[in-house]
């Protein structure tokens, strides 16, 4: 009979650790801590989001409990799989999916989760509409997330205490007994709004202390939404002039103050609506005749941005509703 | 008597490990887990009951095994196979099929001669199991 094929294994990271038993030998924690693998995401994570000091630190110091972890292991040092289930609070467009993606592919090069994807689900993905809709549903998202990262945005809308006939609650049993028991198949980030969230915590005894990491993400500055500004910018091949520097940070200072104010998320809407003015300028000097050069394509100017109705004193930009019609 | 279907059936049982090694090979294949059970050992019985819905979406093994695991539980005297269905154009067909759980005793079969006309005999199995109804065999 034929052998079957050799199924692929998950990584643990043993192979090359195994042996070590005794108190002195000596082991070469570089080969785990200078993975050049790890260092990429670790250093993508550094160039590609702007600021987050906090957030960083925190995830460099869980990539170097989990590398640890493993040498501690190739001595036969057991302590049991780590609690990596987290939670993130902070206020809209203050990266927590952005981090919560690159979690997934840290945890996957740290050899902790097997496959590194990530599911995002929020309320209506879990919660059913009638009886016995629940649970398979809820099951349903656990296991497509097995081996990776499952994200729950604004976790606090998965339960509500004040109505004692939703199903939410299920929801959140099965989601305190995984996080429990299946610590090795599954990592849970929860996501929200800070206060929603502690009123979440109160609510769901139990779910807080398995939680291994409580990362906040505070709004930024407008120092880091100009650096925010200035890395998309770059990404999408625009430079703006110094006098659109400054405009665009006026705008910035302006927009802040303002209703639904959504951190980085309100940058990127804000450098989308730049570049269509900025479009349609150079459109009507090319129709006028004029030859475009490179540098006009990419150049911003101030007028593309001080036309925005922020600066109009009276409603604040269009912004959320573009985003909430897409 | 030991009933033999599925690749692997001439080997012993396989291992929580081993089942999940295989699983983890047929995903990678892109093929789709799916788990049923039965308590009718008839080797022309093709209709098993399907245990919750195939696994198309599923990225790690982890999670059929965990269904695996639960049917298990929930019929621990029954026969559990693991299918994995390859749904490639062209192909479209259960690529790999095999036992994950079987009950503890297994009476075998009886074989049934009928006397037809001029002393011809037609031959048919039984499972001693199935002469029980449905859910009462295998002392379950
Ligand atoms: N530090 C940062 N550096 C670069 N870009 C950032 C940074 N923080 C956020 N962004 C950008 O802002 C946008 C919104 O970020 P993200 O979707 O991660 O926010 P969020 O915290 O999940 O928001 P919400 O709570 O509304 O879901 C993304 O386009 C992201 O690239
Ligand atoms: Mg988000």
């Amino acid at each position: 009979m034929a052998e079957p094929r050799p199924a692929e294994m998950p990584s643990l990271g043993t192979g090359m650790l195994q042996g070590h038993q005794n108190d002195d030998s000596f082991t070469d924690p570089s080969e785990i801590l200078e993975d050049p693998r790890l260092e990429e995401v670790l250093g993508k994570l550094d160039r590609e989001l702007v600021a987050l000091r906090g957030v960083k630190n925190r995830i460099r110091e869980i990539a170097a409990l989990l590398v640890i972890d493993r040498l501690r292991r190739s001595f036969a040092l057991e302590a049991g799989p780590p609690t990596l289930h987290m939670c993130f609070t902070g206020n809209p467009g203050t990266g927590k999916t952005t981090v919560a993606l690159r979690m997934g592919e840290i945890l996957h090069r740290l050899g902790y989760v097997r496959k590194g994807h990530l599911v995002s689900v929020t309320r209506d993905d879990l919660v059913g509409q009638y009886v016995g809709h629940t649970a398979p549903k809820t099951n349903e998202v656990l296991k497509r997330a097995m081996g990776g990262v499952l994200f729950i945005d604004e976790a606090y809308h998965i339960y509500r205490v004040d109505n004692e006939r939703d199903y939410g609650q299920e929801t959140v049993e099965m989601l305190l007994q995984v996080m429990e028991n299946r610590r090795e198949d599954i990592v849970v980030i929860l996501a929200g709004y800070k206060g929603h969230m502690d009123r979440f915590f109160n609510d769901v005894p139990g779910l807080s202390s398995r939680i291994g990491h409580h990362i906040d993400f505070p709004d930024y500055s407008i120092e880091e939404l100009m650096e925010i500004a200035h890395l998309m910018a770059e990404e999408r091949n625009y430079v703006f002039t110094e006098d659109a520097e400054k405009a665009f940070e006026d705008y910035l200072r302006h927009r802040k103050s303002q209703p639904r104010f959504a951190n980085g998320r309100s940058v990127r809407n804000a450098l989308d609506r730049v570049r269509m003015r900025q479009a349609l300028r150079v459109y009507e000097m090319s129709s006028k005749g004029r030859n475009l050069t490179k540098n006009d394509l990419v150049t911003i100017h101030a007028d593309d941005v001080l036309k925005s109705r922020v600066f109009g004193g009276g409603a604040y930009d269009d912004e959320e509703r573009s985003v909430t019609s897409r | 008597m030991r009933i033999t279907q599925g690749t692997f059936s001439y080997l012993p049982d396989l291992t929580d490990e081993e089942i999940e090694n295989q699983l983890s090979y047929g995903i990678a294949q892109g093929w789709a887990p799916s788990i049923e059970f039965t308590d009718d050992p008839h080797p022309r019985n093709v209709y098993w009951e399907m245990w919750g819905m195939p696994m198309f979406d599923i990225v790690d093994a982890a999670a059929a095994l965990h269904e695996v695991r639960r049917c298990r539980e929930a019929f621990p005297n029954h026969y559990v196979r693991v299918s994995l269905y390859d749904p490639t154009l062209g192909r479209q067909t259960t690529a790999l099929q095999f036992l994950v759980n079987r009950p503890d005793d297994e009476p075998g079969f009886s074989l049934d001669r009928l006397e037809t006309a001029d002393r011809r005999i037609n031959y048919t199995l039984r499972p001693y199991a199935a002469r029980k109804p449905h859910g009462s065999r295998y002392g379950g």
